[in-house]
């Protein structure tokens, strides 16, 4: 595949920061716009910049694990989260929160929604990695039906 | 299944699941044997009147004894009948279960409960027929047997609902105590019958416990001769006292009884093979006890508890000496047999002593019984006889085959004319043969012994029915009964001199048909017609799939609301004066999609038409769903194009005009409806929208000021786990199938390579 040096170098530079935005997103989601699942589409549109940039070779160069790995996790967080307050005692899904004065930062609050939330950020990267992980890869020829300009 | 690396050794752990029950039911033994119960409960699904409840009585423990008792010896059986594969393991394991689900099934007290135990055996009976999968005659088999008494059960589920509901409990101890009335009563008795009936074999259901011959001989010594088949008649046991007398339940149980009694022994009767004989006879006496415990009078019914015990210990025995005699000799058929030389004398007694208990010859538990229950019937009346009659004919059966048994064993000269001598085949170690020897010394002692057997019987059948009282002894003096036992067994004996003019007669008025044809025929028929179904459903068009899709969704609900009076006049449309170029936005992008010609063009307007949407959530002060509409539709842009890199550059034109017509109208018909939808959706507001008491919540209960997230992770957090669970799935659904499509066909898979 040939790469564009203008389109790797940007896509570096705003792969991160695309990262970064969706993290912020996932933890501001409580109560600012943004959640785990928009999070998890700007991640994901992340990823597709780096196809985009260097095909599925790239997206697999990301990080070490595989997608599964993400589903897996994610699903496993989202579950565990909403079971653990039955094992407490609690009703399913039951969330707990602890708020915490640092002196420098003010006063930060963490709820487990959060771990909730944060399970289907994992999910839905998760999906968008599977599906070029399904199809990204080299296309086969189309099946020339329309004679006419076929693009490979 | 784990055992996989201990081998046959599993049979020995698999083993204490039964002796311990074993033991304990003789522990509580003597609680019951006065007429107590012990009784346990646990709730399980309290809403549907689903309870673990169970309670041992003196019925229960004769089932007891059986299932355990001869799961016991099958155990050990077992360990001498499999050689060190792996697969002993897994039937280990599976065995163990199934003599849970089976100890479940006598011990509960509940019928929905029972219903569960009853469906297990019925599984693990298929695993255990169909083996390790690889022959395709015992996945037939197996499949017949499941299909057969699933089919029943589900029958039965429906008589036990219908019980339940009409006596408003599904206790089974207090639905006998008081039991319902009222038309529904009888149909329910019925459909509970035909459970039974397939469960335990009778006709015309039985076709599925001759075909489960294929499993392996312990298993079927003891799911096919001790346990499961008798699953069926311990139902019938337990209702007939009450409810013989409703409905056509005494009438079709003795007749169908009867039918499978004198049928099963007519075919035991034409088999060589030694297992299929014992089938045929496992099939005649089931419908000897059907009519013993079916009937309902109070000394049947103690005839019945004494044949229940006798039978088990005889059959599973017969069952165990044919499997030895298969094991070491490598073949069943009692005409191909080697000679069976001085070391098999002790099998020989064993088959001898336990084929005679089957004959009913003195002294043995066979013997009592018969006498016992042609006591029962030699007094009443016309219907009576009739039914003395019926039993005698398959006793006289039951003599002549079971003396073809013996003299296949002993005498294979008799039934066929000398063959070129084979080789002798090697005698069974003691240890193989110990458990057949234990249930033969159980058939001598309880017949030489009738104290305990009595003792056993009379709680067991006083359990079912109050007034029952067994007296069973070796001698009662010059009786009727005595004198119909000397004419049965001289039949029979007569009979088996007969064989070769029986045998032709047999053969001249065999009909041509059987209820295995039957089966064979309804399998075909429900597969082909599934196959025409799924032809005419699944046509594989696209295009038709999602035409069928839209037009019912437009035509249902739309006819509701042409019908109804529903529409709340025209609301307000252009609010803010931005709605205007957002709307065009979108109608110009939807309108555009429709004309374009290549692929991406539609998809890029498709995702015109979804930024039109996010600019509207925006107007109206929703930005959270206008930022989650902006990912959505930014990467499903992406994703088209993966997509669409696979696909022609153009759409196809080669609908004919009507086609095309056609499409206009379905996709105009869903759009006028989503649009007629929305309003009238949005006009019939009654209540309070929910949204407001969320909003007030939000920060309170969610601990969040983003209602729209708190709503995700907290409120309606289960729906969130439900569809990111939907998500994976559909993740590894499209990867799979993505893949599969691509694999060349035989390459091994990447992961296996």
């Amino acid at each position: 595949m040939r790469r564009s040096l203008i389109l790797d170098t940007t896509v570096r530079l705003v792969f991160d920061s695309a990262v970064v935005l969706s993290l912020y997103l996932l933890f501001a989601g409580h109560n600012q716009p943004g959640g785990g699942f928009v999070g998890g589409l700007v991640a994901g549109a992340a990823i597709a910049l780096r196809y985009v940039a260097g095909g599925l070779a790239e997206v697999r160069g990301i990080l070490p694990v595989r997608p599964w790995f993400f589903l897996a996790t994610g699903l496993a967080l989202a579950a565990g989260t909403a079971i653990a307050p039955l094992l407490l005692g609690q009703r399913l899904l039951d969330h707990a929160k602890i708020e915490v004065d640092a002196p420098v930062l003010g006063t930060m609050k963490a709820t487990s929604a959060l771990l909730f939330d944060a399970g289907v950020y994992l999910v839905v990267v998760g999906l968008v990695l599977m599906v070029f992980e399904a199809l990204g890869d080299d296309a086969p020829k189309p099946t020339v039906s329309d004679t006419k300009d076929v693009k490979p | 299944v784990a055992g996989g690396a201990l081998r046959r050794k599993a049979f020995l752990i698999g083993g204490i699941g039964p002796l311990a029950a074993l033991l304990w039911g003789a522990w509580h033994a003597w609680d019951v044997l006065d007429g107590g119960f012990v009784h346990e409960s646990i709730d399980w699904v309290p809403a549907l009147g689903l309870g673990i409840d169970l309670r041992f009585d003196a019925f229960s423990l004769l089932m007891l004894l059986l299932v355990s008792g001869i799961g016991t010896l099958v155990f050990a059986y077992a360990l001498g009948y499999f050689g060190d594969t792996a697969h002993a393991g897994r039937l280990a394991g599976i065995l163990t279960l199934f003599a849970g689900a089976m100890l479940g099934l006598v011990l509960s007290d509940n019928l929905l409960l029972l219903y569960v135990c009853w469906e297990l055996t019925s599984v693990t009976s298929y695993l255990l027929i169909g083996g390790d999968g690889r022959d395709s005659a015992a996945r037939a088999a197996a499949l017949h047997a499941l299909l057969v008494t699933s089919l029943g059960g589900l029958a039965m589920l429906a008589g036990f609902v219908l019980l339940g509901q009409q006596a408003g409990t599904y206790q089974m101890s207090e639905l006998l105590a008081d039991p319902p009335t009222g038309p529904l009563v009888a149909t329910a008795l019925v459909l509970v019958l035909v459970g039974a009936f397939t469960k335990s074999a009778q006709y015309p259901f039985h076709g599925w416990l001759p075909a489960a011959m294929v499993a392996p001989t312990p298993v079927s010594a003891y799911l096919h001769s001790a346990a499961m088949v008798k699953a069926g008649i311990y139902l019938v046991a337990r209702f007939a006292p009450v409810f013989a007398a409703v409905g056509v339940w005494r009438p079709l149980v003795v007749a169908v009884g009867l039918v499978t009694m004198v049928a099963g022994g007519l075919r035991a009767l034409r088999r060589d093979d030694l297992k299929q004989l014992l089938a045929f006879g496992t099939v005649s006496q089931l419908g000897f006890l059907m009519v013993l415990l079916g009937i309902g009078q109070p000394a049947a019914t103690a005839a019945g508890c004494a044949l229940l015990l006798a039978h088990g210990l005889f059959k599973a025995a017969l069952f165990m000496v044919v499997g030895i005699v298969d094991h070491q000799a490598h073949t069943r058929n009692m005409r191909e047999l080697p000679p069976l030389g001085a070391g098999w004398r002790p099998t020989k007694v064993v088959a001898v002593l336990s084929a005679a208990s089957m004959a009913a010859l003195p002294p043995l538990a066979g013997f009592l019984a018969k006498e016992s229950a042609y006591e029962a019937f030699v007094h009443g009346g016309v219907g009576d006889r009739l039914v003395l009659a019926g039993i005698m004919v398959g006793s006289i059966l039951t003599v002549a085959y079971s003396s073809r048994l013996v003299a296949g064993l002993l005498r294979p000269e008799l039934l066929t004319p000398p063959r070129p001598v084979r080789a002798a085949a090697p005698a069974p170690t003691l240890s193989f043969l110990a458990p057949a020897i234990v249930l033969a010394v159980a058939t001598v002692v309880l017949g030489v012994v009738p104290g305990v057997f009595s003792e056993l019987v009379g709680s067991g059948a006083r359990a079912l029915d109050g007034v029952a009282s067994a007296d069973l002894y070796l001698w009662h003096g010059f009786t009727l009964p005595l004198a119909l036992s000397a004419l049965t067994v001289l039949a029979g004996a007569a009979l088996f001199v007969a064989r070769r003019r029986v045998a032709a007669v047999q053969a001249a008025l065999a009909p041509s048909w059987s209820t295995t044809d039957a089966y064979d025929a309804a399998v075909r028929g429900l597969t082909r017609a599934a196959g025409v179904t799924t032809g005419v459903v699944q046509s594989g068009s696209l295009p038709i799939y999602v035409a069928v899709i839209m037009l019912t969704a437009a035509v249902v609900p739309g006819l509701g609301l042409v019908l109804g009076s529903w529409w709340p006049g025209w609301p307000d449309l252009v609010g803010v004066a931005v709605y205007v170029p957002v709307a065009a936005l979108l109608i110009g992008g939807a309108v555009a999609a429709t004309f374009a010609t290549r692929r991406f063009t539609a998809a890029l307007l498709l995702g015109s038409v979804g930024y039109g949407m996010a600019l509207l959530f925006v107007v109206q002060g929703a930005p959270d769903l206008a930022l989650t509409q902006f990912a959505v539709e930014t990467l499903s842009v992406v994703l088209f194009l993966l997509v669409l890199r696979r696909l022609p550059d153009r759409f196809e034109r080669r609908t004919p005009a009507l086609g095309h017509a056609l499409r206009i109208g379905v996709s105009a018909a869903a759009g006028v409806f989503v649009f007629a939808m929305a309003i009238a959706a949005a006009g019939a507001r009654t209540e309070d929208p929910v949204s407001v008491a969320m909003t007030r919540q939000a920060l309170p209960d969610g601990g969040g000021r983003n209602i729209v997230n708190v709503i995700l992770v907290d409120f309606r957090g289960l729906d969130t786990l439900g569809e990111i669970t939907v998500l994976v799935v559909a993740a590894i659904g499209a990867t799979a199938l993505a893949r599969a499509g691509r694999r060349p066909t035989g390459a091994p898979h990447k992961d296996q390579a």
